[in-house]
């Protein structure tokens, strides 16, 4: 296949997540649609290494991978300490911070 | 058509179904499900790339470890059954528009750039390569990477410990 097939479909892939992201009405929803995205930029970042033949693209995935396994680890505990305090994670209930 | 072209026609169709799986649900629980089959699917897509290390890297990582604090969290905020656990979207159009609108824009960006060439030939391990690039020239970043980890789980066990 040609590279312009795996930007494609990473291109779909990023488009699905941001309607997540823009639609979920749940915080731990909107995380899942940010995962798609940082996915389709893996498959970015992998399918440009492959087809330039430089080992970058595949390094550069592999830190991605683990800040995203971090990010998930703490925007998580940002949710459950929500949860505690507002007994909810219906994003659009928590104005908190609203002046 | 060659076994490659039907292998990635195959694992898009199911990628793109699982991703879609993952945002239209109402069921949270089954959004992770989904995401589960969206990430191994990922994880085939850096195998069709030549990648089995990342796809390893993706099994364990992904599918293992996101998914499994998903669902803690999910079981720690929602009651499993019941009502609690469906959820409503919002702004369908419009987030239907705006993702439409990236879409055709990076398409556009796409087809302008007519990314061509065939795929250069890969000779030996590349999973040495990347072990060799990692204390090569990727050393510093790879260890900062390592700090910013413990980082992340030593702010995330702070921000989650029980009271008290």
């Amino acid at each position: 296949m040609p590279l312009g097939a795996y930007l494609i479909l990473a291109a779909l892939l990023f488009a699905i997540g941001l309607f997540g992201v823009l639609t979920r009405r749940n915080a731990v929803g909107i995380l899942l649609g940010i995962e798609l995205m940082l996915n389709a930029v893996n498959i970015n970042l992998v399918a440009f290494g492959r087809f330039h033949a430089d080992l970058s693209g595949m390094i550069f995935a592999l830190f991605t991978i683990a800040i995203t396994v971090a990010e998930v680890a703490v925007g998580l505990a940002i949710v459950i300490v929500i949860f505690r305090v507002r007994r909810t994670i219906e994003a659009d209930h928590l104005d908190l911070l609203r002046g | 058509m060659t076994a490659e072209a039907l292998g990635f026609a195959a694992v898009a169709v199911v990628l793109l179904a699982s991703s879609l799986g993952v945002v239209l649900t109402p069921n949270l629980f089954h959004a992770v499900l989904y995401l589960a089959v969206a990430l191994v699917a990922t994880g085939v897509v850096f195998l069709l790339l030549d990648a089995p290390f990342l796809f390893g890297v993706q099994l364990l990582l992904y599918a293992g470890g996101v998914v499994t604090i998903v669902v803690f969290a999910i079981m720690l905020t929602e009651r499993l059954v019941g009502a609690s656990i469906r959820q409503a979207s919002r702004y369908l159009v419009n987030g239907a528009l705006v993702s439409a609108a990236v879409f055709v824009g990076v398409v556009g960006f796409l087809v302008q750039m007519a990314p061509t060439g065939p795929r250069p030939a890969w000779s030996g391990d590349l999973t040495a390569a990347v072990g060799r690039a990692l204390v090569g020239a990727f050393a510093v970043p790879f260890e900062l990477l390592g700090v910013l980890l413990v980082i992340a789980l030593v702010g995330a066990l702070y921000f989650a410990r029980s009271e008290g």
